[in-house]
């Protein structure tokens, strides 16, 4: 009961993220739509006479639905850059094929015996598609639209990750921050607009046959009325931020730099994922990015730095489940074989040749091992166990459990299976605890802000200290969740703004409070 | 007046029509009869230009038909499918309003006309005019589908297997009901049929039809007692008595029969057939009909004894 009452006041205190976000939500769906039946209509018309024609525009249409839909984002970013009209594009893409094949199944599907009497009573082409084809493949053609309708809400979510808004920033950004509330909070009203949209398009599909003739015109009115909601939040600025879902609702992120710094910056949400090269590209100036991540390297970008201390330390360690520590002690030295090997340019190094070269993190592992003459031949005596590796989804996790895969194949009898890529800290959190995971690599901050989230007496005095961050986690997880926290690995991958190398230079930006007065200066002379 | 001039239609190097010539005058009827697959549905859609013939000509109260843009030609002309092809989304009056509409008359001219037509073909406007077809069975389906094909008064009717989807039953009713509308007797219709005796009853004039060629064009009569060749004779040796009895008309054989004294009121007209008199006489169990003439006031009295025993003086002395 609680959890619904708190739901409910996150949405309340929320209300007018929410009703931004819903309303992208619906401006994205419906424009897509709009596009793809403007498209797909006309075309599944013209096929509709031409097998081979059907053929084709039905096989390509059908490739791009199987494209993964945040893959299909990622291809648009290169073409289209960042923003709504990438994320339209894909959108349209994907309502595609429904809206085609309908309309081409709904007008083939109309009895020929029907059509033959329209020619034969001396209607012509445009009458008989019109009163006749039209019409009688509508309902056909609405059940299409309805399925584009529903796919289109769920993909618009993943707009958020190419700062295009919508409701996804909320899911995603509840999803980073162990958030179940501002999950549910983007989910609940994403499901609701789904089955909402649906259910008013059922009302027109059951409309009577004899009424389709005013359908076709109510509809495109309504969808463009919608679509009209949206008004492109991409507004050229002078600077332009770009955040993650995640950094967007943390106190040591978004808000922290509200607070301390009084940091007043035109922003958009965006995944990590393409936020570095939007950076590059100058589609955007600051960004929230880690301070050992690869692309720092690849596309000369420089961090900010944080003169007010906002960024608390995430120093990487082995987060292990104290049973599997306990039932095979040789585990732990093992895994601490690896502490304070690693410093932040080292890390950033082997980021980048996984992230930039493009190679895989298996071999990247494996030369690291081999220059700091650590590797062993896995030991081929009878297995004692199996240790299942966790990480979460990004190039330096990877690299990480396969370092420890070789660490523990090498010096122990014990097997090791891998879990890569689940998602973020809740997702790794919540499987190690329920039992499904042994260990993942975690960070000090983001145990201490994201999972144990103690209140601001127990953080202020704490917080901008390695050391005491490390003791207060370490303790807490024991005691909490029979979780121990071993020595950490070296390097600090810390919440860092940062900028294009040349432009920092240029505007002299060094610090966040540099960025803070320039923009301030800005401001003034507006 | 139809005139289809050595009309040809090849299918990707198949011939389905060869040569096909005939004439049909204004208020006439002919049927195209044949198997199924002997050419006779593409000879009929050859006339409003839904196939395009390869070779000949057609020509339509004197115009030929290739002159015209297809969709004007076919305004003028009343067609009527085996599959009704009315619009499933259009109401009764919305079907037979197609034409007139796309001919430009006005509102209440087409309404008008609707409720007159439909009166005619005894499916009440008020009742039926605004039922979907879904709403009718296939007997008034098919009504409504002629009276389609006549909303906007075409001088010419083509009509595919008309009554091909319907039961035996409804069908005999349903063609009663076309023989008697006073609307079809002036139009100048082509009919196909692969039925013997619905050619018979409706056509005056018959083209029997076989591989793509015309075998005989003749009246019921010439066929059935002047065939071509043995293959006419074979394709109506199945009802051969009754086809005979349906082609002889009592004006036919009039000197021939018992005169009855005049005045009385007769139960048969002379221009039906020998066939409709012996049905009346089972019909009504009765001794005897009277038959009156046409043109006159002469009266015949009928048998059963009397129409066999003149149909048999017929066949031997014709």
């Amino acid at each position: 009961m609680s959890e619904q009452q708190s739901l409910w006041q996150f949405m309340v205190q929320q209300s007018d993220k929410l009703l931004d976000q819903t309303i992208a939500h619906i401006g994205l769906t419906c424009i897509s739509l709009v596009i793809a039946v403007a498209i797909g209509l006309p075309l599944g018309i013209w096929i509709a006479e031409r097998k081979r024609a059907a053929w084709v525009v039905l096989g390509i249409a059908g490739v791009l639905q199987t494209i993964p839909s945040i893959a299909l984002l990622g291809f648009m970013i290169p073409l289209l850059g960042i923003g709504a009209l990438p994320a339209i594009a894909a959108l349209f893409l994907y309502a595609l094929l429904p809206v085609i094949r309908n309309t081409y199944t709904g007008i083939t599907g109309v009895d020929p015996a029907v059509t033959e009497s329209a020619v034969a009573m001396g209607m012509n082409k445009w009458q008989i598609l019109l009163s006749v084809q039209l019409p009688l493949a509508m309902p056909v053609i609405l059940a299409g639209i309805r399925t584009a309708t529903v796919i289109n809400v769920g993909v618009a979510t993943l707009a958020a990750y190419i700062a295009a808004g919508g409701l996804g920033e909320f899911i995603f950004g509840g999803i980073a921050l162990n958030n179940t509330n501002m999950i549910l909070a983007g989910a609940i009203p994403a499901a609701l607009l789904a089955i909402l949209l649906d259910f008013l398009l059922s009302l027109f599909q059951k409309a009577r046959l004899k009424r389709m003739r005013k359908v076709a015109v109510i509809l495109p009115v309504l969808l463009l009325l919608l679509s009209s909601f949206y008004i492109i939040p991409y507004t050229q600025e002078k600077i332009l931020a770009g955040f993650t879902p995640e950094f967007m609702g943390r106190q040591d992120g978004y808000l922290g730099l509200k607070s301390k710094y009084r940091l007043n910056i035109p922003t958009v949400v965006i995944s990590d994922a393409v936020m570095y090269k939007a950076a590059f590209e100058q589609k955007l100036d600051v960004i929230s990015g880690y301070s050992t991540d690869g692309r720092l390297k690849a596309y000369d970008l420089v961090t900010l730095e944080d003169d007010k201390t906002i960024f608390p330390p995430y120093y990487a360690a082995p987060l292990v489940r104290q049973d599997v520590l306990a039932k095979y002690p040789q585990l732990k030295p093992t895994l601490e074989l690896l502490s304070d090997l690693i410093n932040d340019s080292v890390m950033t190094e082997l980021n980048y040749r996984v992230d930039y070269e493009k190679q895989l993190p298996e071999k990247v592992a494996l030369d690291f091992m081999m220059a700091k003459g650590l590797y062993k031949k896995p030991q081929s005596g009878a297995s004692e166990g199996i240790i299942r590796l966790g990480s979460k989804i990004f190039a330096e996790q990877y690299i990480l459990i396969n370092i420890y895969k070789m660490l523990i194949e090498g010096n122990t009898n014990l097997k090791v299976v891998t879990r890569t890529g689940l998602g973020g800290t809740k997702i790794c959190f919540d499987a190690l605890t329920n039992n499904e995971i042994d260990m993942y690599p975690e960070y000090t901050g983001t145990g201490l802000l994201v999972i144990l989230k103690p209140d601001k007496k127990t953080l202020d005095p704490i917080i901008s200290d390695r050391n005491k961050v490390f003791d207060f986690v370490q303790k807490r997880f024991s005691d909490q969740y029979q979780l121990s926290w071993l020595k950490p690995i070296g390097f600090n991958n810390a919440y860092a703004l940062m900028m294009r190398r040349a432009q920092a230079q240029s505007l002299s930006i060094k610090t966040i409070s540099d960025l803070k007065s320039y923009l301030s200066n800005e401001n003034h002379q507006h | 007046m139809i005139i289809a001039n050595n009309i040809s239609k090849d299918f990707n190097g198949i011939q389905a029509v060869k040569d096909v010539c005939f004439q049909v005058n204004e208020g006439q009827t002919l049927v195209l009869l044949g198997t199924s697959g002997c050419g006779k549905t593409t000879t009929l859609k050859m006339l409003n230009r839904l196939i395009q013939p390869s070779s000949g000509s057609v020509h339509i109260n004197g115009e030929d038909i290739f002159s015209l843009k297809p969709e004007i030609l076919r305004r003028s002309i009343g067609y009527v499918s085996q599959n009704n092809g009315l619009f499933p989304h259009y109401t009764v009056a919305e079907n037979i309003a197609i034409v007139p509409k796309l001919t430009g008359w006005d509102k209440n001219k087409i309404s008008q006309r609707s409720h007159d037509l439909l009166k005619q073909l005894k499916l009440p406007a008020g009742e039926y005019a605004g039922k979907y077809p879904d709403e009718l069975s296939g007997g008034q389906k098919q009504r409504v589908a002629l009276a389609r094909a006549l909303a906007a008064d075409p001088p010419v009717l083509l009509m595919d297997e008309p009554f091909g989807a319907l039961d035996p039953i409804t069908r005999a009713g349903v063609r009663k009901e076309f023989l008697e509308l006073p609307e079809l007797k002036s139009k100048t219709i082509v009919l196909v049929t692969h039925d013997v005796q619905e050619a018979f009853e409706l056509g005056d004039q018959i083209c029997l039809m076989d591989q793509g060629k015309i075998i005989q064009t003749g009246t019921p009569k010439d066929l059935i007692f002047r065939p071509a060749s043995d293959f006419v004779r074979n394709f109506l040796s199945h009802q051969r008595l009754q086809l005979e009895l349906s082609s002889l008309k009592f004006e036919d054989i009039w000197h021939r029969l018992p005169d009855a004294p005049s005045g009385l009121e007769a139960d048969l007209n002379s221009i039906q057939s020998l066939w409709e008199g012996m049905e009346l006489l089972s019909e009504k169990k009765q001794e005897k009909l009277l038959v009156g003439h046409a043109d006159n006031s002469a009266v015949k009295e009928i048998t059963i004894q009397t129409i066999q025993s003149v149909y048999l003086e017929m066949k031997r002395n014709p």
